[in-house]
């Protein structure tokens, strides 16, 4: 874990894994209040693209990729499908195209979930993937 | 049925999303590709026939009606265009399959390719101006990175200039989206057309028409503005030089008849015309010249788009029916002839080894059919009847005379002279003339080595295009009847404003 | 403050002007930047600034109660700073590269794609 810098602090280490768990569990929070209230897709993902970079600086790149698990570009295709498969139902249905369809769940705190959660989740992975991307790209530069 | 107005925005997406998603399949990038715009082609003839039995079809995207929320609308105009970009994507498409290396194939060069199809359809059927601004750059990016994709030194010293004034063209494009916001207090292409003439205060007006005229000027590549095309776009692959010079500069022509038709036609913006009939002749004259003096065929050819700029631009400033038709024709008859030379082009350079003129010779000797290929989209461009580009040309320079613009129409004519000199050089030069290395040439045998599936690639686009020229010239009537019937709705923009804002969705 | 920020629309864009004209690919990034916080700047003044009234609804009205911001100019701009994030990051990366390349940052030095072939400037 320590092949990659100089910098390695066990303190910063130990904390990011909580840390990174707090910051995901706080980046769907802000994805689900998101549509009438301050936040949504985009904020979340950077949020969480955050947590990753943070957990990154901490414990370098290799261990920073296994967490990750995914390949960053499949997020990126993964969340464009989803943004995408937001708008079919409005196609499908004889509606205008991108109207919003919403069921509501009676559930406490999420309340009614619809076509627009779904685009805003594809945009939390579009972001989280491109931040990720981004951020793997410039850190393999760096060591090269 | 009006969603099939989204079908060629959203059809590209989603083949780009799945490449992206399956980034390591090249096969699959190559098969969805050819189908995605094969689709996209029957898509775009289902939307043409549709707009031509039902007139302009609208949809206001969400449900949020016109002029709050965002409008896509087709109209006669925008889909013809979009069908002439769905079939440059597909000929691309298939000569992309014979012609790009596999290093440019993982990085993406398929989903870059629908992307940008989507950005150009976007700009075409879009309602908006904002949303206009936005596709322009969906078109941009992924234009820049075809251009640099492959990062030879040359191809990144014509991304340099080419990136630098398309970026400038947005920034100005934005400040003028932010006063134009502020003067009338709608971005809605039809809202405007109804506004613009009863608004009271009228002073920014012509800032912002001439602020527009500048951004699509540099998309347009016209005369004083038009620097940066033959610095770049004879850098890249053939295959992403012929997609570019046949669409990326007709969007901007499209904007500038969308605007200075629709949108600018009250009293503070109609000086823009006449400034636009001094370019046109400028554009025309030093766009051939700058081609007659060139030997790299690309750079030739490059030229040559920014000349063909100018009679479009000629047509559009006029104001006619009979030359707006006039100059959609000639944008149709264009985008097909140009991009075919860019391919033959793309070939020549295959059997011979080179781009410059000079060194190479002798293929209509071993080659009789490439050479009668070459000279249908060459003498097309020139304007020998009975191609496509003789109707062209005689509709143009026809309204030229109507409205009594003798001297551009005779400036029209002369540069169609040195265009079909220069295209009789590239003739001469690579055809005619022995080859000045002796018999055979250098590259011949590398040619013979590509599978001949992968020849087919090669060649079935520049038949389809050399079709359409042909068919162009010799049914010329019907294809007349929707460039006219797009030219009325533009100039009456009554059926449009109904259209948008008459809640018809 | 609409005057202020007039005057700073006016400066930006008179830097990014000047900038953009220098040889030095590093100053042409740098006013790209500030053409593109200019005309950002400009939407946001020429749409009419209101200051602490946001665009909602009041609790029991049934409309919008004058004056209120208009927030079109602001959804406009957020656009236009992602997209223009983008493509600035991108041309970053262009102009590094295009430095290492060719070994020079010098803009009068990359007219190869300017010349006729054989020609020596």
């Amino acid at each position: 874990m320590e092949e990659d810098g100089n910098m390695y602090s066990i303190i910063l280490a130990t904390a990011s894994r909580y840390l990174l768990l707090l910051l995901l569990i706080f980046s769907v929070f802000l994805l689900l209040r998101g549509h009438n209230e301050p936040g949504g897709g985009f904020v979340g993902g950077l949020v969480a693209a955050a947590a990753y970079a943070l957990y990154f600086i901490a414990n370098g790149i290799q261990a920073a990729k296994t967490v990750v698990r995914f390949d960053p570009l499949r997020i990126i295709a993964a969340g464009l499908l989803t943004a995408i498969a937001s708008t079919l139902p409005s196609l499908f249905t004889g509606e205008r195209f991108m109207t919003a369809f919403w069921i509501d769940t009676g559930i406490p705190f999420i309340g009614k979930v619809g076509t627009p959660l779904l685009f805003d989740l594809g945009i939390y992975f579009l972001v989280l993937g491109i931040t990720i991307s981004i951020i793997f790209s410039l850190a393999e530069e760096d060591r090269s | 049925m009006n969603r099939i107005i989204m079908l060629p925005i959203l059809l590209p997406l989603c083949t780009a999303a799945v490449m992206i998603f399956f980034r390591r399949r090249i096969l699959l990038h190559r098969m969805l590709n050819a189908a995605g715009t094969a689709a996209m082609v029957g898509v775009s003839l289902v939307l043409l026939s549709s707009v031509h039995a039902q007139g302009i079809l609208s949809l206001q995207v969400g449900g949020w009606e016109a002029p709050f929320g965002i409008t896509f609308v087709a109209d006669m105009l925008s889909s013809i265009m979009v069908v002439a970009t769905a079939f440059i994507g597909f000929t691309t498409a298939l000569y992309s399959l014979g012609t790009i290396d596999e290093k440019r194939e993982h990085f993406f060069y398929y989903p870059l390719l629908q992307i940008l199809l989507m950005g150009i359809n976007g700009a075409f059927l879009t309602g908006d101006i904002f949303n206009l601004y936005v596709w322009f750059e969906v078109m941009l990016i992924s234009s820049f990175v075809l251009l640099v994709l492959g990062g030879r030194p040359q191809q990144l010293e014509g991304a340099i200039k080419y990136v630098t004034l398309n970026l400038l063209s947005s920034s100005i494009f934005l400040a003028a989206v932010g006063i134009l916001y502020g003067t009338a207090g709608t971005l809605n292409m039809a809202d405007l057309a109804q506004k613009i003439p009863l608004l009271e205060h009228r002073e920014m007006l012509s800032v912002v028409a001439v602020l527009f005229m500048i951004t699509f000027g540099i998309k347009a590549a016209i005369f004083p503005l038009f620097f940066w095309l033959p610095a770049s776009y004879h850098t890249p692959p053939m295959a992403v030089s012929a997609i570019f010079s046949g669409l990326l500069t007709k969007v901007g022509v499209y904007a500038i008849m969308r605007f200075f038709t629709t949108i600018f036609v009250h009293e503070e913006a109609s000086f823009i015309h006449q400034v636009l009939l001094v370019l046109s002749a400028f554009t025309m004259v030093v766009g051939v010249l700058g081609a007659v003096a060139q030997y790299d065929m690309r750079k030739l050819l490059s030229f040559h788009i920014i000349s063909q700029i100018g009679y479009m631009i000629f047509a559009l400033a006029i104001q006619s029916p009979l030359a707006i038709a006039g100059g959609l024709f000639y944008m149709i008859h264009n985008i097909v002839a140009k991009t075919n030379l860019f391919y033959l082009s793309g070939i020549i350079r295959r059997l011979k080894g080179s781009w410059d003129l000079r060194e190479i010779g002798g293929i209509y000797r071993f080659y009789p059919m490439l050479g009668l290929l070459f000279l249908v989209p060459a003498l097309g461009l020139a304007g020998i009847p009975p191609l496509s580009g003789f109707w062209a040309k005689f509709l143009v320079i026809k309204a030229g005379l109507d409205s009594e613009h003798y001297l551009l129409a005779g400036i029209a004519l002369c540069v169609s002279m040195l265009t079909l000199y220069s295209m009789i050089k590239i003739w001469n030069e690579a055809f005619w003339k022995d080859d000045p290395l002796g018999e055979g040439g250098v590259e011949d045998e590398a040619y013979l080595r590509i599978p001949s599936t992968r020849k087919a690639m090669i060649v079935v686009p520049i038949v389809i295009l050399g079709g359409l020229t042909v068919i162009f010239g010799l049914w010329f009537e019907p294809f007349f009847g929707l460039a006219d019937r797009a030219a009325l709705e533009l100039l009456d923009a009554g059926e449009y404003i109904d259209a948008v804002l008459g809640g018809k969705s | 403050m609409t005057f202020l920020l007039a005057v700073i629309v006016g400066v930006l864009y008179a830097a990014g002007t000047y900038l953009i004209l220098r040889r030095s690919l590093v100053k042409v990034i740098f006013g790209l930047m500030l053409l593109g916080h200019a005309a950002n700047l400009m939407i946001f003044t020429v749409g009419r600034l209101t200051k602490g009234a946001p665009a909602f609804v009041p609790e029991g009205a049934e409309a919008l109660v004058e004056p209120f911001a208009d927030p079109l100019p602001q959804a406009l701009i957020l656009t236009a700073i992602v997209i223009g994030f983008g493509v600035q990051a991108f041309t970053i990366v262009l102009f590094k590269r295009t430095y290492q390349e060719l070994g020079t940052e010098d803009l009068d030095r990359m007219k190869s794609t300017d010349q006729l072939p054989g020609e020596k400037l």
